[in-house]
């Protein structure tokens, strides 16, 4: 830009104001001459702040909604799993040829897979009862089973020795009036008081559950099963199997094909559906923007007629509408992030109980977008408006 | 004058109506498709959930303790109480048949391998693969491979041949699990020699559960092998149900009538439990509840996750039409200008300007529902494979939203543009 169009737009801008030329040098020696540029996008904005406002508003919302969708997409995934573990154990290591696991096995499985995952021993035995039938007696760990079999109805957790959790069909069998009863294994009795009942619908309810070491001591028998609830996606449960059979050369260890399957087949469905619904908010907030930074850049080809008709180059209009459009792009997208990430937060709180964590990896994605999508609607404009004579914009038709 | 004028206006501005077209169609798009889609999504991840296997079991009345410990039944064969097969057909006649996606029988019996001293004993469990029935007039096929969608059938080592697949229900082959096929060292086409019969193996299975160490055979010959013509342990049913809530888990002896019309009506897993056991004589029916419980949860948060995405939708589209909207009309301000120092009212302005907005919102708003539609289509067959239908009912509640949405867009840049004074939009000072 040269002198005489700085001074111009000078006078142009603070009419009423009579600079002597002294001051003018001043001013100008303060300010570098790049300041003239900085100066005009903030008057620009400044001087239209409802439309400058009501642009930026766009790009705030979109910005806002594209980062809520960003972080749920990557968020929703992890909650779902989490979700899917209460289906229970997807992972079930067994003693090969009906033998015990070694003694460290619940501990080999739990520094194999670290505090995340959740072991359950179980062990089996064959019992009989007073009337001679037989009956699966299991021991376990209580606190445990109870929290990776969620789906477990209990009417009372066992928690005094002698205690016994009992299915539904063993109880008729066993105890009707919930009376204590005697099981025999090998010739050794136990007295057992039958407190809780068990309904779970499959294979549980015929079965009496023991604590483990009241099991061990009354039968002898080890755990056999450990049956595991590992985290994270399928890839991760892979290695973590191959990691136990390392550790376990002893054992069989498979996963639960059941849960496994189910859990990828429902959570690839969501993630497609999640997918395609967040493609279109964000086209269509991307769309908003769009509109308004058309009308707000259209509205302005006065500004872009005065600045051409002083002989400012085409490149410098360019660049300075690109310039005030980034700008905003830049303001909208941080604004937008945070209020996105709020926005996800909320939507984990309300949906899932717990919060969505921030992901500030997506925000060079968010910064990008908002950018890109701001240019093209300045840009889109500024090429229509080009052809187009600056007198004639000037006088209005 | 009035149509005129609203007419010339689309006639002679065809290219800013067509921006604020745009805009209301693509808006209305993807509203009608994402709501499409969060409606029906219940629907289709309930059908998903259903490859988590069945949700309901039928045992019979009087049956005695299951002994079973990793997979190997140790109760005698021929104890305890039995289904009858004949009954299972009934099944489809239940109230909520439609929601009953396949079910399968089950009939353990503990076989002898070989002869001598090396003879083993091993469960042979007798069901149905895909196997054709009638209710009826209604044909329908159900078995393990509806109800049970991973087991997975292979010439060992997971290879896939078209030599080696499913038996056929009324053939005498069978298929061997792979850790039983391992130790037996079999492989498909060979035959095995079951409680004398010669019976050949026509793949081998996969299931991650106690099946791989069983051999599976059509039901028919499991009965002939235990010598109880039609005789079922036990019915796996898979069923598509609603989550449950306060309603679903009342018992049903203590509810007043009305309440039991409702309950009996809903497709609750314990309410489609009744109902099997008022088809099939002398049977309970439970639901299994690792899968049942488990799947009301899953359920509705997804459902839940999708409202909220589908109001970001709905937000994002009403604010992008009206952005298109605003801009529309702030273009137009000289023109207002004229009109009213020809002498136009403020009413009559707004009422042109508003007449346009409906005619945009209604045109946008057929073209949008139509593409929205097609767009749920496309969702529904690329990713669930199935159709996502609209409800026809969608139709006037979308049309009446974008008339809304169009109107409270336009609304303030109206007033706006009425309020500006028409020297000014004249002299074109704005």
């Amino acid at each position: 830009m040269t002198t005489t169009t700085t001074t111009a737009m000078t006078t142009i801008t603070t009419p009423g104001t009579l600079l002597t030329p002294k001051q003018v040098a001043d001013r100008r020696a303060q300010s570098p001459h790049t300041s003239m540029f900085a100066r005009m996008l903030l008057r620009a904005a400044v001087l239209r702040r409802r439309r400058a406002a009501s642009a930026l508003l766009a790009m705030i919302v979109a910005a806002a909604v594209a980062t809520a969708m960003m972080n749920l997409y990557v968020d929703v995934q992890a909650k779902l799993r989490t979700e899917f573990r209460n289906y229970g154990a997807n992972v079930v290591i067994v003693a090969k040829d009906g033998k015990s696991l070694p003694a460290d096995a619940l501990a080999k499985v739990e520094s194999v897979l670290g505090a995340k995952a959740l072991a359950v021993p179980f062990s089996y035995a064959v019992a009989r009862t007073h009337d001679g039938q037989s009956v699966v007696v299991v021991g376990t760990d209580f606190a445990r089973a109870r929290q990776l079999n969620h789906w477990w109805k209990v009417s009372h957790w066992p928690d005094a020795p002698n205690e016994a959790l009992v299915g539904m069909r063993a109880a008729t069998a066993v105890s009707p009036k919930r009376q204590p009863f005697e099981l025999t294994f090998q010739g050794k009795a136990i007295q057992l008081a039958p407190n809780g009942m068990l309904q779970t619908g499959a294979g549980e309810d015929s079965r009496i559950y023991l604590d483990q070491s009241e099991f061990q001591a009354w039968t002898g028998i080890a755990p056999s099963t450990i049956e595991v609830a590992a985290t994270g996606t399928g890839a991760e449960v892979e290695t973590s199997i191959r990691q136990l059979a390392q550790v376990l050369p002893a054992a069989d260890i498979r996963p639960v094909r059941q849960i496994m399957e189910g859990e990828a087949n429902v959570l690839n469905k969501t993630r497609a559906t999640l997918y395609a619904s967040a493609t279109l908010v964000v086209l269509t907030s991307a769309l908003c923007v769009l509109a308004t930074l058309i009308g707000w850049v259209f509205d302005r080809r006065r500004d872009f007629a005065i600045m051409k008709a002083l002989g400012a180059s085409e490149h410098l209009v360019n660049g300075f509408f690109a310039a005030e459009a980034a700008a905003l792009g830049v303001v909208g997208a941080i604004l937008g992030f945070f209020i996105g990430i709020g926005v996800a937060a909320w939507i984990g709180r309300v949906n899932f109980h717990a919060p969505v964590v921030p992901r500030f990896s997506v925000f060079p994605y968010v910064l990008a977008g908002s950018v890109a999508v701001a240019l093209i609607s300045a840009i889109l404009p500024i090429e229509l408006l080009r052809r187009v004579q600056p007198a004639i914009i000037l006088r209005g038709e | 004058m009035f149509p005129r004028i609203v007419y010339e206006s689309f006639r002679r501005q065809a290219r800013r109506k067509l921006l604020a077209g745009i805009a209301i169609t693509l808006g209305v798009a993807v509203a009608t498709a994402m709501i499409a889609v969060a409606t029906d999504i219940g629907d289709k991840i309930n059908r998903e959930l259903r490859s988590y296997g069945a949700n309901l079991v039928v045992t019979p009345q009087e049956d005695t303790l299951d002994v079973e410990v990793g997979g190997v039944n140790l109760k005698p064969p021929s104890d305890g109480a039995f289904l009858n097969e004949a009954d299972l057909p009934k099944i489809r006649g239940t109230f909520w048949h439609h929601n009953i996606v396949g079910f399968s029988p089950m009939l353990p019996v503990t076989v002898k391998l070989g002869s001598g001293s090396d003879a083993k004993d091993v469960t042979l469990l007798g069901t149905y693969f895909s196997k054709a029935l009638r209710f009826g007039k209604e044909d329908f096929t159900t078995g393990v491979r509806i109800t049970h969608p991973w087991w997975k059938v292979s010439c060992g080592d997971g290879k896939q041949s078209p030599n080696c697949g499913w038996p056929d229900d009324d053939s005498e082959n069978i298929l061997v699990g792979e850790r039983l096929a391992t130790k037996l060292n079999k492989q498909p086409g060979d035959t095995l020699d079951v409680a004398g019969r010669q019976l050949t193996i026509s793949g081998i299975l996969s299931t991650g559960g106690a099946e791989d160490d069983q051999i599976v055979a059509p039901l028919a010959l499991a009965q002939q092998i235990l010598g109880k013509p039609g005789a079922v342990r036990r019915v796996y049913v898979s069923a598509l149900t609603k989550p449950p809530d306060a309603l679903s888990v009342r018992d049903p002896k203590t509810m007043t009538p009305e309440v039991y019309d409702r309950w009996y009506c809903s497709p609750y897993v314990e309410s489609i439990a009744y109902q099997l056991q008022e088809v099939i004589p002398h049977s309970h029916a439970e639901q299994i509840r690792q899968v049942a419980q488990n799947e009301g949860t899953v359920l509705s948060r997804i459902k839940g996750l999708m409202l909220l995405i589908t109001f970001a939708a709905l937000l994002a589209s009403a604010l992008a039409v009206s952005a298109a909207m605003a801009t529309a009309i702030y273009e137009r301000r000289v023109e207002v200008g004229l009109m009213k120092a020809l002498g136009a009212g403020d009413l009559a302005v707004s009422a042109i300007f508003f007449a346009e907005a409906l005619l945009l919102a209604l045109v946008g708003g057929i073209a949008g529902f139509a593409a929205g539609a097609l767009l749920a289509r496309q969702i529904g067959r690329s990713i669930f494979n199935s159709q996502i239908s609209i409800e026809p009912v969608l139709f006037p509640i979308i049309i009446a939203i974008a008339v809304f949405v169009t109107f409270a867009g336009s609304a303030a840049a109206i007033r706006r543009a009425v309020k500006f004074d028409p020297v000014f939009a004249l002299r074109g000072e704005g």
